[in-house]
């Protein structure tokens, strides 16, 4: 008891940040708070966590996505425009490269219908875009080959939608670059202490784990599935849903496809990973036969020579999705200095979130036109 | 430095390794086929190239992977040989034709 007391004292003093999270999210916006010089611990649940940030695709994306919320495509665009320097300073602070590469991204059609939704969907959100523009174009099926002179195409492929700002970076690298560099930055990581309670006491947070107390200014509530649970004692609103993904990856082959692709890309290390599913499971995060036929067949019709590769290892993750499947950063307005964040493209968006998200929380300054994205505006 | 401590099978099969014919004893796994012969490496690594040998020598390790008749990134511990393989080495990543 002795003990828990110090150590909770100790935390009080020290601490400028308490982070709730140890995934993509957390450890993002982690590395960001301590690189600013600001004392964070960043406490983490244990292995048996539901851990979406290890069950990533890696895909940096931007085309298609913000359909109804022109905010949320804009601050794709902001992270994707800081990605170079993001993923650069990584490499220098941890000597981990995340392998990014940006070679634009294509969204592969086999069907006319397909093609046809992928256009509608395009010109939306080029309409939305408004005079912002939206940097995406179609093009044909010689086209899309000339794009893979190693491999050949399946007998469907007529097309695609191709947009220059997409890329993509291994997001296990990714995640032990965040970790390495919260740590060289002077971040205290805490594994297995998942918190359990968050109260105000004067003007500082308190968490408790069932293992400690942990005090600080400022708390963060980045805990995936969690944040419903722990954002509500701090007076946040925020629904949030499970979605399953199951993703397959091969062994690894000689460079065939230089451009990632929605559902097929190859990593820089030669593996190549496949997806992908939506499933309504629950919190079920295993694997289907079904799944994994219908993902490789998916691939195999994209590139038929993919079916000469072994499967390694294949995976479910729950995605973070909140009701419209756009991301959540609000401050509690009756708790200031406490934060809720929760998405779902944490690895598109680490490098805003690295930069903008700990800027906002170090300093106070919101980014602009942030309501956007309160979860106030799931209320009915 | 290999030597069998059981009596040598009498029966042989010829395989071709990295291009050389060779006989080998009928019944043994590919990967000790190889050492009989006297490589001392036969694969090397997917990323930064670095020469292997067989080590578990029970499917586990995946360090002695090979190409046997054309089949790329086969264990060649967890294979026996036949007459006429063609077993080459595992050079870097696999390729896909």
């Amino acid at each position: 008891m002795q003990d828990t007391r110090t150590k909770a004292f100790d935390a009080m003093q020290n601490a400028d940040v308490l982070v709730i999270g140890g995934g993509m999210f957390g450890a993002a916006v982690g590395y960001g708070l301590a690189r600013r010089g600001l004392r964070v611990t960043m406490l983490d649940e244990g292995d048996n966590a539901f851990r979406a940030a290890r069950g990533n695709f890696g895909l940096v994306w931007y085309q298609g996505k913000g359909k109804g919320m022109q905010r949320y495509a804009d601050w794709t665009l902001e992270s994707i425009r800081l990605w170079p320097d993001f993923a650069a300073e990584l490499d220098s602070e941890t000597g981990v490269n995340v392998g990014y590469h940006k070679p634009g991204g294509l969204t592969i059609a086999t069907s006319e219908k397909a093609l046809n939704a992928r256009k509608e969907r395009i010109e939306l959100l080029r309409r939305q875009a408004g005079n912002k523009g939206y940097d995406c174009e179609f093009i044909d099926r010689d086209q899309v080959q000339a794009l893979f002179p190693e491999i050949e195409l399946g007998p469907n492929v007529i097309g695609g939608s191709f947009s220059p700002h997409d890329g993509h970076a291994n997001p296990l690298k990714l995640l032990r670059a965040l970790h390495a560099g919260f740590a060289w930055h002077g971040g205290r990581y805490l594994p297995d202490q998942q918190a359990v309670r968050i109260e105000r006491r004067g003007r500082d947070f308190v968490v408790t784990t069932p293992k400690d107390v942990f005090g600080a200014a400022k708390v963060v509530i980045a805990a995936g599935h969690g944040v419903t649970r722990l954002a509500d004692m701090v007076d946040i609103r925020v629904p949030l849903r499970p979605e399953r993904g199951q993703l397959l990856v091969t062994e690894r082959t000689r460079q065939v496809l230089p451009v990632p692709m929605s559902g097929v890309r190859q990593n820089d290390e030669g593996t190549v990973m496949l997806g992908v599913s939506n499933e309504e499971v629950g919190f079920d995060d295993s694997t289907t036969l079904d799944q994994t036929q219908r993902i490789a067949r998916l691939a195999i019709e994209k590139f038929p020579a993919l079916r000469h590769l072994r499967l390694v290892r294949t995976w479910g993750a729950l995605r973070i999705l909140t009701p419209d499947g756009y991301p959540v950063y609000a401050e509690s307005k009756t708790q200031p200095g406490a934060y809720a964040l929760a998405c779902h493209s944490a690895v598109t968006l680490s490098a805003v979130n690295a930069n903008a998200i700990s800027y906002w929380i170090a300093e106070g300054v919101e980014p602009e036109d942030f309501d956007t994205f309160r979860p106030e505006r799931f209320d009915a | 430095m290999l030597k069998r401590i059981d009596e040598p099978a009498r029966a042989t099969v010829t395989v071709t390794i990295e291009g050389e014919q060779a006989a080998v004893p009928e019944g043994v796994s590919v990967s000790a086929a190889l050492l009989m012969h006297g490589l001392t490496f036969t694969r090397t690594t997917a990323i930064s190239q670095i020469p292997r040998a067989p080590y578990c020598l029970m499917g586990v390790c995946f360090e002695c992977l090979v190409v046997v008749d054309g089949v790329p990134n086969v264990q060649g511990c967890m294979r026996i040989v036949h007459q006429g393989m063609n077993i080459q080495r595992q050079q870097g990543r696999r390729t896909l034709s």
